[in-house]
């Protein structure tokens, strides 16, 4: 591996065109190919020492980050002049744009009005740097303190935040054995244990927390905001039967205020929000009420949450998207809960989505085929599975446009053939080309034929 | 300068001292590689001794090798002067114009010639077979190696086919691995040089092809610590790009050191005599040193722990000169003992703190410390009153220091510097744990009081006039109360600052920095006083004396120099690294300085006469961190690696490895006592070794002493005592109080 990795290094040389490109830039006309070669070793044999002095500014500065300063005095070294101006805030500061037959990349310097700059208020001036003490250690022993690391190690968390699948890994590897065994009795039990569990979860609609967060909404709601009010009124008309929804809407009224300081009611109301996102059923009449809105709604209220509140003591975020995985690797899980977990995971951006949703594509497009090709199913799973798969194409295609315009280009409606395009070329975007995911999509055509679902591609759910 | 020679006291009175070492001050031809006109200076003023590098070989005539080298070069830079000087002073009239021959093109500034004379002493070599015998051929080479690099290089420009170069190769390898366990391992250290002196002869007689080849073929089977040098030797593949690589000039001017028993030797002789394989042999004769020792051939682990520097191991007997490890003797201070003494201690407690006050330090200086240098080795600066005062403070507070150990380990206070943008490049306490000072990428230093006493300046001028120079509180008038403040910001560097030094007497502080100088600022007026102007280049580390007036800068001239704080020159100048001086440390007796490189050794410099005492050679990084025990026996050493190297002074050997940080270590520090060894790295942690049992593990009975083959025990997870994470803030220092309480200090980082 790390031979290999040398081998790459050794070879990376520039290309001869940027050669030219440089050469036109200061004005030397036409240069001769063996030129190009030549210069381009040259000056890919300086960078490369340059950037080799560069490393050894930052080990002194006691970083683990190059910065462009690092570059300047390494250039100061070799006696060069410093390069001035090129400090960007951006990782890479260059657009790209083509046409007319040229492909450029380009430094973007916007047209700035002198007059707004002076008009505006200065900047806050960044803060002084100050010195903290606290103990580390007291007698060989690191105290429970908030400037000390938590006691778990940091691996471990490190593994929890970053690969929730990691974590749940056992659940996993028990799917896996019932699936091996088939419909043994062992999995009937395993069954049991699962609904056993999930029974408690679902029934209990109103917990002492929320009782007291229902009081404390009577209490906001008595007060002077004359909208909130309105809503509240208009959503308990509707039913008893959505309160949940109600609920819901009165969290996120609460978290949008900012006058309010939420945080400490935030453990208490995160099993609601859950509630409201994963819960089996949520009103008499699934096939006919629009539950799936509330759902939407609860994850998108959760994910918020989790941008307001997570931090690295108390891991909202994690311990979400541990949860949602968990239910959505379970074979059993019902297609209301499936919905709910994707929605949640979805709505938690783009590296969830790419972590954990796109890796199970090909999973659930296969059991979404199972469902709608099926002989007999109830209505109730044919809807659930139909907002599955429109949920997952409206996640995923924003993740990979490529995909989905391939996908397009080649007329591909159908959910199943389209999910399994993201998935094939989520995993190979690097390595092939263009041209083979046209192919390879044109292949999966033909294996499933077009039903033309274009109703899927717009985006029902956002606007209810 | 003018501020400083009118600072009060000591440095007047050590003025003796440091003139005398003035005037033996050496001009090292190393530096002659750096380029600079202005050496002339330097030249003339000076007479010259052995280059610490040429220690091992025939000292008398190297010297003149040099001394030639330096007349030709102070010739062709037309500065008659100093070459009449340097001959009358080293009373070389007679014997250079027969010597003169060997590198005469230098002189005359006629390349061609220099380069067809090497050629020819080379060529006259290449028969020789016996290493015993190829003394002449190296001091040739070393007066050459001075004069070009040019002339350098053309030791490779001996023709071969290139294409049977992997021939060779893989025949060594075949051999190699054919030959019994014992002696593969031994062999194997061949590996690495002979492929690079192949690979750059390929690249320096144009055929690149052949090199690319011959790298892609064979780069994978090095060892994983020689990566970061393949990496950059991968970058070079044409001629061009040899002319001012330094990592190649030291390739090619320090003769890699190998360490092989008879036994593997005459194997390999026999081999390569068998199969004629002069190409190779030649290479082995020319560019490695092979150091054969009679006994059993080493073990892997054995090889493996001493490898991994630029240059090979360290050749044997340069580790055998006597160092003066002891301590110097504590100066008697009459303890005033009317006053200052607690109530609760009466007539009975007088005498016995007296008594073991007298124990703690005669337990570490014997009157007849049979290793301690004498008294006045080095001209030290004389105690002033303060510093006496500071003494007795010292001594109290030692009596209410801990006691550590594996059982009792101490407590951490750990300061973070907060917004600090990832700009905190250095820190120091001082001694007495009072002053922190912080240097920082944006080429401030700042200061803080962390005792709740404030800084306050001295008054100006005018104002100090005013004030009754014979009442008793002057010392406390001068200051001007409304200054006082937490902490002061001092602005001077054009660059980041990348290390800092207090006094010891909490008197100046030194910052050292990328704009090539090192500064020393008044702790009393908070400006700057000097501008030590003699790195050109950026300044890595300082590091004051125990005892004040000296210190040491190391940078990326790849020199450490010695200064005393009223000379703007260096009164020293320690040449031989092969890569950039990363840190340096004084031993705790002064005698001698303690530097760590980017070519992976350490090395221990006498600051009497410049000489190179020890090399310690095991680092597979940089040396990032170094700490000499409190009883100045053993010295630690941390680099990029992650591991915590201990090492015995005295017999020049290795003692333990400590394996447990997975990033450079930044801080290495003993406790008062030397009981416990903690280590502060970039991955956060800080971490607490046992380093009494680690000292006593170690048997070091006369063979292994005499040969230098030393078992490590694997051990680290038994001498680790503690491991505590800090919340995302590297570790860049670590002090221990009086008390024994450990100090850490780092720039949180927020991700």
């Amino acid at each position: 591996m790390a031979e290999e990795r040398r081998q790459k290094l050794c070879s990376v040389i520039l290309p001869t065109e940027s050669m030219k490109a440089m050469a036109e830039s200061v004005g030397v006309g036409s240069l001769q190919e063996d030129s190009c070669l030549a210069l381009s070793e040259e000056v890919s044999y300086r960078i490369k020492e340059i950037a080799q002095d560069a490393l050894k500014f930052m080990h002194h500065g006691k970083r683990r980050k190059l910065t462009t300063g690092d570059i300047d005095h390494a250039l100061k070294l070799k006696n060069v002049e410093p390069l001035y101006g090129f400090q960007s805030q951006e990782f890479i500061p260059f657009r790209f744009a083509s046409g007319g037959g040229r492909e450029l990349h380009f430094y973007e310097e916007k047209e700035v009005d002198l007059s707004d700059i002076i008009n505006t208020p200065l900047p806050r001036v960044p803060l002084d740097v100050s010195l903290k003490a606290h103990w580390l250690s007291i007698d060989g022993v690191q105290p429970a303190i908030p400037e000390n690391p938590p006691p778990v190690p940091k691996e471990q968390q490190k593994t929890d935040s970053t690969e929730p699948l990691k974590a749940v890994k056992p659940g996993q590897e028990e799917e896996g054995s019932i699936q091996t065994k088939g419909q043994g009795a062992s999995s009937a039990e395993v069954k049991g244990k699962e609904k056993m569990r999930m029974k408690p979860r679902s029934t209990h609609e109103l917990s002492v927390e929320q009782q007291l967060y229902y009081k404390e909404i009577t209490e906001a709601c008595v007060g002077s905001c004359e909208a909130k009010r309105a809503v509240c009124v208009c959503v308990c008309s509707q039913g008893p039967k959505l309160k949940e929804f109600c609920l819901a809407l009165f969290i996120r009224c609460n978290i949008m205020n900012s006058k309010y300081t939420t945080k400490h009611l935030l453990f208490p109301l995160i099993p609601a929000v859950v509630t409201c996102i994963v819960s089996k059923q949520l009103c008499l009449r699934p096939d006919v009420d629009n539950h799936w809105a509330l759902r939407d709604f609860a994850a998108r209220l959760m994910a918020q949450s989790c941008k307001t509140f997570s931090t690295t003591t108390n891991n909202i975020q994690s311990r979400i998207t541990k949860t949602f995985t968990k239910a959505l690797l379970d074979d059993k899980t019902q297609w209301t809960t499936r919905y709910g977990c994707i929605a949640g995971l979805a709505e938690l951006g783009h590296d969830v989505i790419k972590t954990l949703i796109i890796p199970r594509l090909s999973v659930e497009g296969a059991r979404i085929k199972a469902v709608m090709d099926g002989p007999v199913v109830s209505n109730i799973d044919k809807i659930g599975a139909d907002h599955v798969q429109s949920l997952l194409l409206v996640s995923t295609s924003q993740q990979h446009k490529v995909g989905t315009n391939l996908c397009r280009a080649a007329g591909i409606f159908d959910a199943p053939a389209y999910i399994n395009v993201i998935h094939y070329s989520s995993n190979h975007f690097e390595k092939y080309s263009i041209l083979f995911f046209f192919r390879s999509s044109f292949k999966i055509c033909s294996i499933f034929p077009k039903i033309g679902r274009r109703d899927l591609w717009t985006e029902p759910h956002r606007n209810d | 300068m003018t501020p400083l020679l009118s600072a009060p006291g000591k440095m007047a009175a050590v003025q003796d001292g440091p003139m005398e070492l003035d005037t033996e001050k050496e001009t090292k031809p190393e530096i002659l590689s750096d380029g600079t006109s202005k050496l002339s200076g330097n030249a003339a003023s000076g007479t010259l001794s052995s280059s610490p590098l040429t220690a091992g070989g025939a000292p008398k005539q190297e010297d003149q090798q040099t001394l030639i080298a330096v007349l030709q070069f102070l010739r062709r830079n037309k500065l008659s002067e100093s070459v009449e000087i340097l001959r009358r002073e080293a009373g070389l009239e007679d014997q250079e114009d027969s010597q003169t021959l060997d590198g005469s093109g230098g002189g005359k500034g006629d390349r061609d010639g220099g380069e067809a004379n090497s050629l020819l002493s080379r060529v006259s070599i290449t028969s020789a077979a016996a290493p015993q015998s190829t003394l002449t051929p190296i001091t040739v080479k070393r007066a050459n190696e001075q004069l070009d690099v040019s002339v350098v290089l053309s030791a490779y420009s001996q023709q071969g086919d290139p294409s049977l170069y992997q021939v060779y190769y893989s025949g060594l390898k075949n051999f190699i691995e054919s030959v019994l366990d014992c002696h593969r391992a031994e062999l194997s250290q061949l590996f690495y040089p002979l492929f690079v002196h192949m690979y750059l002869e390929l690249v320096y007689n144009n055929h690149e092809n052949e090199a690319k080849a011959f790298f892609e073929k064979f780069g994978g089977d090095q060892e994983c610590y020689y990566q970061d040098d393949l990496r950059v030797l991968c970058g070079l593949t044409k001629k061009e790009h040899l002319k001012g690589n330094e990592v190649l000039l030291d390739f090619r001017t320090s003769r890699f050191v190998l360490r092989i028993s008879r036994d593997s030797y005459q194997l390999l002789k026999r081999h390569l005599q068998e199969r004629h394989n002069n190409q190779i042999w030649n290479i082995i004769q020319e560019h490695l040193y092979i150091d054969i020792f009679d006994g059993m051939p080493r073990s892997k682990s054995q090889i493996d722990s001493m490898s991994g520097s630029f240059a090979g191991e360290a050749r044997r007997e340069v580790n055998k000169v006597k160092v003066f490890h002891g301590l110097l003797k504590e100066p008697e201070i009459e303890v005033p003992l009317d006053d200052e003494e607690d109530e609760a201690e009466n007539e009975e407690g007088k005498p016995k703190k007296k008594k073991t006050k007298k124990d703690s330090m005669g337990s570490k200086s014997k009157k007849q410390d049979p290793n301690a240098p004498q008294q006045n080795r080095i001209p030290l600066p004389e105690l002033k009153d303060s510093d006496k005062l500071d003494k007795i403070m010292y001594m109290k507070e030692s009596t209410k220091r801990i006691r550590l150990g594996p059982e009792n380990l101490p407590s951490i206070c750990f300061y973070s510097f907060l917004n600090a943008y990832q700009g905190l490049t250095a820190v120091d306490f001082t001694d007495d744990s009072s002053l922190l000072a912080g240097g920082f990428a944006d080429s401030t230093v700042r200061i803080w009081s962390v005792t709740p006493k404030k800084l306050r300046k001295v008054k100006s001028a005018g104002e100090l006039n005013l004030i009754d120079k014979e009442s008793d509180d002057v010392l406390e008038r001068i200051m001007d109360e409304k200054t006082a403040s937490e902490s002061k910001i001092l602005c001077g560097h054009s660059g980041p600052v990348y290390s800092v030094s207090f006094s010891p007497d909490r008197n100046y502080l030194l910052s050292s920095s990328e704009d090539g100088t090192v500064r020393l600022w008044s702790l009393q007026t908070f400006t700057c006083l000097v501008g030590y102007k003699g790195h050109n280049y950026p300044v890595w580390d300082t590091h004051f004396s125990p005892f004040g007036y000296y210190f040491v800068s190391g940078g990326h001239d790849r020199v450490a120099r010695l200064w005393a704080t009223d000379h703007y020159q260096p009164l020293r100048i320690f040449a031989g690294h092969l890569a950039d001086v990363t840190c340096t440390r004084f031993h705790p007796n002064s005698n001698y300085v303690a530097t760590g490189s980017t070519d992976r050794t350490i090395r221990l410099w006498d600051v009497l006469n410049g000489n190179c005492v020890r090399i310690f050679t095991g680092h597979k990084g940089p040396v990032h961190s170094l700490a000499f025990s409190p009883n100045g026996k053993f010295l630690a050493s941390g680099s990029t690696d992650g591991r915590v190297l201990l090492w015995d002074i005295g017999h020049g050997l290795m003692i333990g490895e400590l394996k447990g940080h997975t990033d450079t270590i930044y801080a290495l520090k003993f406790s008062r006592d030397g009981e416990i060894l903690a280590s502060g790295s970039m991955d956060n942690t800080v971490r607490l070794w046992d380093s009494t049992k680690a000292f006593d593990d170690v048997e070091t009975d006369d063979f292994t002493a005499a040969t230098g083959h030393i078992h490590l025990p694997d051990n680290s997870q038994e001498l680790l005592l503690g491991t505590y994470h800090s919340k995302s803030t590297p570790v860049t220092h670590l002090h221990f109080t009086r008390r024994n309480l450990l100090l850490a200090a780092g720039g949180y980082s927020s991700q």
